[in-house]
């Protein structure tokens, strides 16, 4: 661990920086693949499925960028980071950009030199213990023994919440998700901590998921979106208008099911943009009219990414609530493609 | 008149920098340094450089700010609102806890199993071998997840303790063994003038006296020896100067034991020894005893069998030939090596991420270094401070190794 940090550090000091304010977009394409980050493993969110395949909702921004850009959605190289080693890896240069459920917050926009490109999932700090304990407050957990993972927002907000309400805890530091949900289990903590998403996600996959309940408290915001690195605004704008594509998409009704109709011209003007059959903003980011169309048919649209990964037909169950389209009255909204 | 003199002086040619063999290694090393200079330079410009063109500067800034952080074993005051520097110190102490401890229990079984895989008998010494052979050849990290995965399935949890018919109970009603660690009964003083520490540091202090009243009796006793041939007896004033007055101390400051009992999630009161803290240590004491029991055997076997028999022949019973001939002796070939051994250990206590266990890796090198992004500087510090550490361990180890080591007269 200690290696893969000084290393980074290194790599961050003496090689890729420079390379870093090059064109990213450059490397990608002669590289023929899109480095990734995405976590160590999170059901529904970046996960390897039986066939060794990453599947998932992050996952699936990391698809469809790399259909924009390179016109293939399985040209992506995913490296899988913990809390601790995601933002080594995006500053030094081993990713191109970091998709793994990452808290937009101001001192890694600002002091860690980070571009947030959106935000793909709404969430919030949730907690969660076995029902057997009893509990139905998380103001109820004085004294209590609780799994974090390190280097994410979570310890901190763990932190203030206990000592705003004057309450103590003991906290047990852990590296990724998956451990930490095996020392849960095992009852080495009383409570589970994280982004309320992945609470669910990791919930559905226990092997009596009944045992546990989430607790109503939800303690933060923590909207989770992709990222790149400061310097490189074209590259930012790719990642960006990428995502703004999958959610432009739904909003219009554009669906992995009539984008081929669709896109040979329809009525709406918005739409033709969107799929290049009229205008050039492909050629503005620096790719072809088709990008858009290839970032949708990768996965489907935003909603359709959600159903498939997370939606409510899922294990995971999540609903849409913040998630849903502004016309739904969700926060989900694109600025206009035009 | 001829003399035979120093051949004429030549003088110097920019061509003896190479042919000539009193200049030329010069001439070499030279080139190297300037190559090795002129590396460093090229490395520290493009860090430089890169960190400009990244817009990041060095700055040690965030050490003032507070940390955000909690971090479960502190032995100084420390809160989230803390600053990263005292985060850091908090790692440090935790180190300091881990390495001393670790370094103490090492000795003390490395010297047990080096001492008895000499032994005459052959299960004890074959044993030992066993022993010292699995523990020194799979790697520790290994061995500090072995350990704690056998607190973490092994031992039962607190929840185990509940209920009205638990599967898990106190042993002695006074100890719970549990996966998140030890709750031992703790002692404390009830007198108001012993709180806050007070009656601890009388403690040590009466502990101090002991020890200095206890070394004047022995030596009294060596002088009567000397010009009596008699030694008096003094077992009983020896028990009583250390016994006496800490008792009496107690006493009055009111010792009573803090007996750890259920309480909501957890085990209160008493001491806790968590199972971080118990897995990394164990495991590094184990290990590394591994190491010091072949140190403790290559410098028994060092000392030659002539002074075993020497020191039968003047009726030394086994026992005491070994603690005052030979280890003595031996001590002169252990300890440069078992210095290594502290050193290795208290580095090696750096993989105490793998437990969760806060030391400076876990703190600077881990939660702050993430937390503020500030990679380069925590990494520097992180050097600076076990470097530190390790100075002063080789520091001491040395004053005392110019202590026991030969004297020439
Ligand atoms: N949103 C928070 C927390 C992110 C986080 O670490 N989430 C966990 C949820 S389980 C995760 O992705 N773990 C997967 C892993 O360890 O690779 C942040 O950005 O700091």
């Amino acid at each position: 661990m200690k290696k893969t940090v000084i290393l980074g550090a290194l790599t961050v000091a003496g090689l890729a920086a420079g390379a870093a304010a090059a064109a990213t977009l450059d490397d990608v394409k002669a590289r023929g693949k899109l480095n990734c980050g995405v976590t160590t493993g999170v059901p529904g969110f970046a996960e390897p499925d039986a066939n060794g395949v990453w599947q998932g909702f992050d996952v699936a921004v990391c698809r469809a960028v790399a259909a924009a850009v390179l016109g293939d959605s399985t040209a992506v190289e995913f490296v899988p980071t913990t809390g601790k080693t995601r933002f080594t890896a995006l500053a030094s240069g081993e990713i191109d950009m970091l998709a793994r459920n990452t808290t937009w917050t101001f001192s890694r926009d600002v002091d860690l030199k980070f571009e947030f490109t959106g935000v793909n999932y709404y969430d919030g700090q949730g907690f969660m213990v076995p029902a057997a304990l009893g509990v139905s407050s998380a103001k109820e957990l004085d004294g209590a023994t609780v799994c974090i993972q390190t280097g994410t927002t979570t310890e901190l907000n763990l932190a203030d919440f206990f000592r705003s309400n004057g309450i103590s805890y003991e906290p047990v530091p852990i590296e990724t998700g998956s451990e930490a949900v095996q020392l849960f289990l095992a009852g080495s903590c009383d409570v589970y901590t994280t982004d309320a998403s992945a609470l669910a996600a990791q919930r559905a996959n226990f092997p009596s998921p009944g045992d546990y309940v989430v607790l109503p408290e939800i303690v933060s915001k923590e909207p989770l979106g992709p990222l790149v690195r400061h310097g490189d605004n074209e590259w930012g704008d790719i990642v960006r208008w990428t995502l703004n594509a999958l959610i432009t998409a739904e909003e219009l009704g554009v669906t992995s099911d009539n984008i081929g109709e669709l896109s040979a011209g329809s009525s709406n003007p918005e739409v033709n943009r969107l799929l290049g059959s009229e205008g050039t903003l492909g050629e503005m980011l620096g790719l072809d009219a088709e990008w858009a169309k290839r970032a949708i048919m990768a996965g489907g649209n935003y909603g359709e990414v959600f159903a498939t990964n997370i939606g409510v037909d899922t294990n995971i169950g999540l609903a849409r609530g913040l998630n849903a389209q502004w016309t739904d009255g969700g926060l989900i909204y694109s600025p206009p493609f035009r | 008149m001829a003399t035979l003199s120093d051949p004429p002086r030549e003088s110097f040619q920019l061509s003896m920098l190479l042919n000539d063999t009193r200049y030329r290694s010069y001439t070499f090393q030279f080139i190297a340094l300037f190559i090795l200079i002129a590396a460093m330079a090229y490395l520290g410009w493009n860090l430089v450089q890169n960190l400009a063109a990244a817009g990041l500067n060095i700055s040690y800034q965030f050490l003032g700010e507070p940390a955000g952080y909690d971090i479960n074993q502190r032995l100084i005051e420390y809160t989230s609102q803390s600053t990263h520097w005292r985060a850091s110190v908090v790692g440090v102490l935790n180190t300091l806890l881990v390495a001393i401890v670790g370094c103490f229990f090492a000795t003390v079984i490395g010297v047990i199993v080096g001492v008895l895989r000499l032994s005459n008998n052959w299960i004890v010494r074959q044993l030992m071998s066993v022993y010292v052979e699995i523990f020194r050849n799979v790697p520790v990290l290994i061995w500090i997840l072995i350990v704690m995965a056998v607190f973490v399935s092994v031992l039962p949890q607190p929840r185990d303790f509940r209920g009205d018919d638990p599967a898990a109970s106190m042993f002695l009603d006074l100890f719970a063994f549990t996966g998140r660690g030890f709750y031992l009964p703790g002692p404390q003083f009830s007198a108001g003038f012993a709180a806050n520490g007070v009656g601890w540091l009388i403690i040590i202090g009466l502990l101090i006296a002991s020890f200095f009243s206890a070394r004047a009796l022995s030596n009294w006793a060596t002088k009567t020896q000397e010009a009596t041939g008699d030694r008096p007896v003094t077992w009983y004033y020896t028990l009583a100067i250390w016994f006496v007055p800490l008792i009496l101390a107690c006493i009055v400051m009111g010792l009573n034991w803090d007996i750890p009992a259920l309480k909501g999630f957890n085990f209160q009161g008493g001491i806790f020894a968590r199972n971080s803290l118990i897995a990394l240590t164990l495991a590094l004491a184990i290990y590394t005893a591994a190491f010091i029991a072949e140190n403790v055997r290559a410098g028994i076997l060092a000392i030659s069998k002539g002074q075993t028999e020497a020191a039968a022949s003047l009726g030394l019973r086994p026992g005491r030939t070994m603690s005052l001939v030979i280890l003595p002796q031996a001590l002169r070939v252990i300890i440069p090596p078992l210095i290594s051994q502290y050193l290795n250990l208290t580095k090696n206590s750096s993989l105490a991420i793998a437990v969760g266990y806060m030391d400076l890796t876990g703190t600077l090198g881990g939660i702050t270094l993430n937390q503020t992004g500030r990679a380069i500087e925590s990494v520097l510090l992180l050097m600076l401070f076990y470097l530190t550490i390790s100075l002063s361990i080789s520091f001491i180890m040395n004053i005392y190794n110019n202590s026991v080591k030969l004297k020439e007269r």
